[in-house]
């Protein structure tokens, strides 16, 4: 209890740290900090229309690709590659959508997800391939596919499906019935209810189930939970890295069934990335990660306000995530140096410091 | 009618140059990985060391530019030690959030110097330096012997990092702190103290390739212009086999791959562009799951405790 | 006068590990200090290696008082540490790691010739280009007293050096210790083996629960007062039933092979156990006995022969903090991750589920039971003592109900009245009817412990004749250690 107390302590200061030197920072560039910050609340929260429409809008990937990175990280494995999944399953989701002429709504809309799916578990097919059979790292794999990704975006936007008239580097727009109901009253699209249940399914698993349990404790100790808790590591990691790889591919399909409508380049401002820090400042816990994961996306809209606004360059907020996640693991490493000056005085006192 | 020799010595020029900010990139990482460390934040310091780099170029010029770049991508480091070191954050984590912000930084730094977006930037670069005679060398002549200083200052640094790693008291002991940390705490060595200054000197190499890439190859400044060339070079260390020597021939592979495009397109070859983006990529997992396995990484790879 | 501790004491976080600790130590003689374990002896080594700062107290070499920052500027002083497992980088060469130890120059032909000439001189031979990871590990610790001495050390300073070692491996590096006692060096030897303290030592100090508890030359003590000393009572120790030897046969094995990872690995072992006996493996690490005991728990796969054992099985695994337990989750988890999903606790069938409020009450009963000193079930593995830790570990794998129990070195590193402890539940588990079968790498543990004993030497197991003492044992595990004599 005490060190979840704590740890929302930590969280709540990197926010604040993270903000602060925002405004600094700011200021020292000359800038007005008060209404640059004036401008980012007012782009996030200032009204329904922007809290639903930009908010909450784009936190469903940072949530749907948070809870993705949660899972895996839970595991002990580390997926920075949500980018190429999310675009895998854009592709896959835009390829469908599009094809799905004359379907009925029911039929469409679960088959453009299905596709998102299944389009982001393949690409993470390939780095769990390389790890079980030939030890290759995922950190790596998965980084080095999100450029592949890219290209190969960039390459169906200008080549196989690119629209009818071939003037646009971008897809044919997808059927109407593909495309995700909104929320009544506002522009917050279905895809929002989506990873509600997600999250809470994942607090299910993690909280309850004997799988989501030994999945814990191989993140904790690999070697123990495979020697002590018998559980087949290898086996359970793909297992977590591929279900991590299907909510980056599920995002990216809502992206397109749900706000773009087609396939783009530069579909995702680096959702992928952002939404590391989303599930690192949630503590990996789903329920925290909506929270979390709306908080980094009121940054982003409130970003495009700013811009808009007080001219201040959007990627500004890169270095706020950033240094949110910076003094997070400064905040935990202080805790787990309490503990473990802890466990060397009762080693020491049997003989083994 | 084309000239496959003269092709053939296109593709090499253009190789070489591609190879040069990785392979120094990648012997700057393969030291800090010998001693232990992933800094996935040399992506990070890349992008410094090139914003560093175009800033001191337009200032005074282009000698100074990479003088400024080494700087950056130093600073880039000290953070990115202050919090993986120093407090002992997982390095992963911490690398890939001190990219975060150094793209954040760098961009709106860019803005701040160089005024609103789209603003076509040309910056006074390094021009080629023949060597004599030996540039005259036929095919491999220009490739080798008449390229920026930078290539240069690359293919002197493969060997020093070599010697420094295997032939002197500091090179031991930091192979021992990446293979076994407490064994080396025994030994007497400040675990801490040589990671860091492992780090620095990667964020050092990493700067003058961010420098270098803009100084030597582009010729301008653009917003998360290393597009990935830092993760590139973490995953050519492995290639090399966390040596440097491997660093620099993987380095000069993926030039190849990335150059040959130039080679097709000649030829008249209609394939997309895109494919050839993916290609050095693809190669490099291709290569890495027949490179892993075979050669063990630093026992210690990543890993903080001790 | 060479080395003499004065006044030192040590903290960690509440817990005071030393109380104004005093050791005189002189050129040409052998000081043991003895103790059991947890009653300071590493702390007190650490300090005099450089390892670790003292709280108060002062440090003199030659009467001259001086101060360690690190394990190099005791080495300057002329200290060497022989530390109880080898501290050799398994990566770098032998003569690597003399340099490294050593602080000498990396040129390779100067290195290696550096190298051979300090090997001869110290007659302690090893070839210098050979990685460390292949030496076995007999070598390895006379690697740990070459890099000891290869800067000129005049006090060596040897941690629990035989853990590791055959009998007649252990007295050839006492013959070693006497000789550099003989030229003039100070040899302080850390042990909790009265034997060997009364065997090899001039001087004797005890240590007991941070303080002196008894400092005098050897020819003036009785074994009786040191052990009255170390332990400062009588150990309770349970009354031992004999096994009946009818049991049903649990666990048989003929012609296994099991492969290792490094070491040859298990190259044959037959033999049957009962219900009800209770097996230890004696062997040097390393010679087959921990892929035996690994293939039994069935967490490797034999390549070769038959392997038969009855179920359920429980293992206890001789690293308690990685493999056994996980210091960050609480008692609770640990427990739940080890019973596994033949709990009561794990509900459903298709999606199993943990009842975490069952197995929470069940975990604050075996604390009771078992004796573990926890704060509670919510308390973290790693906060725990590593007796407790292991008393965790013995009801946890207990409360399998297994019919195969397996451990590895179970009492390492716990005192004596915690391993006492830990002897009795697996003589009780034995006599309520299961196989239980343990390795140690301490002979009088075999000893005392197995109703039968097995000895492994060169990945070949085979069993000794009943009755067989220490010396026999020593001479198995080593005369059919040796590749040739096969």
């Amino acid at each position: 209890m005490r060190s979840s107390i704590r740890a929302l302590g930590t969280s709540l200061l990197a926010l604040a740290v993270g903000l602060l030197l925002l405004a600094v920072g700011l200021h020292l560039a000359g800038y007005d900090a008060g209404a640059a910050l004036a401008a980012l609340w007012d782009g996030a929260f200032g009204s329904w229309r922007a809290f639903t429409g930009a908010t909450l809008l784009r936190s469903v990937p940072l949530i749907l690709i948070g809870l993705g990175f949660a899972l895996a990280l839970r595991g002990g494995a580390l997926n920075i590659g949500a980018e190429g999944q999310f675009y895998a399953g854009a592709i896959a989701a835009a390829w469908v959508g599009v094809h799905a002429g004359g379907w009925a709504p029911w039929i469409a809309l679960p088959s453009v997800a299905l596709a998102g799916i299944v389009g982001g578990t393949m690409w993470m097919a390939l780095p769990v391939v390389l790890k079980l059979r030939f030890g290759v790292l995922e950190v790596i794999s998965t980084l080095l596919l999100n450029f592949v990704a890219e290209a190969l975006v960039s390459w169906m936007v200008q080549g196989p499906m690119q629209e009818p008239s071939g003037i646009y580097p971008q897809s044919a727009p997808i059927v109407e019935a593909a495309r995700l109901p909104m929320l009544p009253g506002t522009r917050l699209h279905l895809g929002f209810v989506a990873a509600l249940i997600a999250a809470s399914i994942l607090t299910w698993i993690f909280a309850r189930t004997w799988w989501g349990f030994r999945l814990r404790a191989l993140g904790e100790g690999p070697r123990a939970a495979e020697v002590s808790g018998r559980v087949r590591g290898n086996r359970m990691i793909a297992v977590a890295l591929l279900g991590s790889g299907a909510l980056a591919g599920l995002a990216g399909a809502f992206e397109v069934s749900g706000v773009s409508y087609a396939l783009y380049q530069n579909l995702s401002p680096g959702y992928g990335f952002t939404a590391i820090g989303v599930a690192l400042l949630a503590r990996l816990k789903p329920s925290a990660i909506v929270l979390t994961g709306i908080v980094f996306a009121a940054l982003e809209a409130g970003a495009g306000a700013m811009q808009r606004d007080a001219g201040i360059p959007a990627v500004t907020v890169y270095v706020v995530e950033g240094v949110i996640i910076l003094v997070l693991l400064l905040g935990d490493a202080a805790a787990r140096r309490g503990l473990r000056r802890q466990v060397v005085a009762t080693g020491a006192v049997d003989g083994i410091a | 009618m084309i000239d496959p020799m003269a092709v053939a010595a296109d593709v090499l020029v253009a190789a070489v140059g591609i190879a040069t900010p990785l392979a120094l990139a990648a012997t700057g990482e393969t030291i800090a990985e010998r001693s232990g460390v992933v800094n996935l934040g040399v992506e990070g310091a890349m992008l410094f060391g090139a914003l560093g780099g175009a800033i001191g170029a337009t200032a005074v010029g282009p000698v100074v530019g990479l003088g400024i770049g080494v700087l950056a991508g130093v600073l880039v480091a000290a953070l990115f030690a202050a919090v993986a070191i120093g407090a002992g954050a997982d390095q992963i984590i911490t690398g890939t959030a001190v990219t975060l912000v150094s793209v954040g930084l760098t961009g709106t730094i860019y803005r701040q110097f160089y005024g609103p977006a789209g603003v076509g930037l040309s910056l006074p670069t390094l021009s080629p330096l023949p060597l004599p005679i030996l540039s005259d060398t036929p095919l491999i002549g220009s490739a080798l012997f008449a390229q920026p200083v930078t290539t240069y200052a690359a293919a002197a640094l493969i060997p020093l990092t070599w010697y420094l790693l295997f032939r002197t008291r500091f090179g031991l002991a930091l192979r021992a702190v990446g293979e076994d940390p407490p064994a080396a705490r025994a030994a007497g060595v400040s675990v801490r103290m040589v990671r860091t200054w492992a780090v620095l000197l990667g964020g050092a190499c990493a700067g003058l390739a961010g420098a270098t890439l803009v100084l030597a190859q582009v010729g301008t400044f653009t917003e998360r212009m290393t597009a990935g060339r830092g993760f590139i070079a973490i995953a050519i260390v492995v290639l090399g086999r966390w040596n440097p020597v491997g660093a620099g021939l993987a380095a000069l592979l993926f030039g190849l791959a990335t150059a040959l495009q130039f080679a097709l397109q000649a030829a008249g070859l209609k394939v997309p562009y895109q494919f050839f983006l993916m290609f050095p990529y693809l190669l490099t997992l291709l290569a890495l799951a027949g490179a892993v396995g075979r050669v063990k990484a630093p026992a210690a790879l990543g890993r903080n405790e001790y | 006068m060479l080395l003499s501790l004065s006044g030192i004491s040590k903290s960690f976080g509440s817990v005071a590990a030393l109380r104004g600790v005093d050791l005189v130590v002189r050129a040409g003689e052998v000081h043991a200090v003895l103790g059991e374990n947890g009653a300071g002896k590493s702390t007190l080594m650490h300090i005099a290696d450089g390892l670790l700062r003292p709280d108060a107290g002062t440090i003199a070499v030659d009467g001259v008082p001086v101060r360690f920052r690190s394990a190099r500027d005791a080495r300057r002083h002329g200290i060497g540490m022989v530390h109880q497992h080898s501290t050799a980088v398994p990566a770098l060469s032998v003569m690597e790691n003399i340099a490294l130890a050593a602080g000498w120059p990396v040129a390779p032909g100067q290195l290696r010739r550096r190298t051979a000439e300090l090997t001869a001189r110290l007659a302690l031979q090893l070839d210098p280009l050979q990685p460390a990871s292949e030496l076995s590990v007999a070598l390895k610790q006379r690697l740990e007293v070459v890099k000891a001495l290869a800067s000129d050390a005049r006090i060596l300073l040897l941690d629990e050096p035989t853990t590791v070692l055959a009998p007649t491996e252990a007295e050839e590096l006492f013959n070693f210790v006497r000789e550099f006692a003989r030229s003039g060096g100070a040899v302080v030897l850390i042990t909790h083996k009265l034997d060997e303290a009364l065997a090899a030592a001039d001087q004797v100090t005890v240590l007991r629960h941070g303080v002196v508890a008894l400092a005098a030359p050897r020819a003036e003590v009785a074994a009786e007062s040191l052990t009255e000393a170390m332990i400062g009572g009588a150990i309770s120790v349970a009354a031992r039933p004999r096994p009946t030897g009818d049991g049903p046969v649990l666990i048989q094995c003929d012609g296994l092979e099991v492969k290792g990872e490094s070491t040859p690995g298990l190259r044959s072992a037959s033999f049957t156990i009962r219900g009800g006996e209770l097996v230890a493996v004696a062997g040097v690490e390393g010679n087959g006995q921990r892929e035996l005991l690994r293939a039994v728990a069935q967490l490797q796969r034999p390549f070769r022969g038959l392997l038969e054992v009855a179920r359920p099985i429980a293992f206890v695994p001789e690293d308690r903090t990685t493999e056994g337990l996980i210091p960050a989750l609480s008692l609770t988890e640990n427990v739940v991750l080890g019973v596994g999903r033949i709990a009561p606790w794990i509900r459903g069938h298709r999606v199993r589920r943990v009842d975490w409020s069952a197995a929470g009450s069940r975990t604050t009963e075996l604390l009771e039971e078992f004796d573990v000193r926890a704060k509670g079930p919510g308390a973290a593995a790693g906060s725990l003592s590593g007796g407790n830790q292991q008393k965790l570990l013995i009801a946890r794998a207990l409360e399998r109900r297994p019919r195969v129990l397996v451990a590895e070195n179970p009492t390492r590193g716990l005192d004596l009245q915690a391993a006492a402890d830990v002897h009795a539940r697996l003589r009780s588990a034995a006599a309520a009817g299961a196989a239980v079968l343990i390795y140690s790498n301490d002979l009088d543990e075999v000893l005392e412990l197995g109703d039968r004993i097995l000895v492994a030497a060169n990945g070949v197991v085979v069993e000794a004749e009943a009755g067989a003492g220490r010396q026999r044992l020593g001479e198995m595990m080593l005369r059919s250690g040796r590749p040739d004599a096969q």
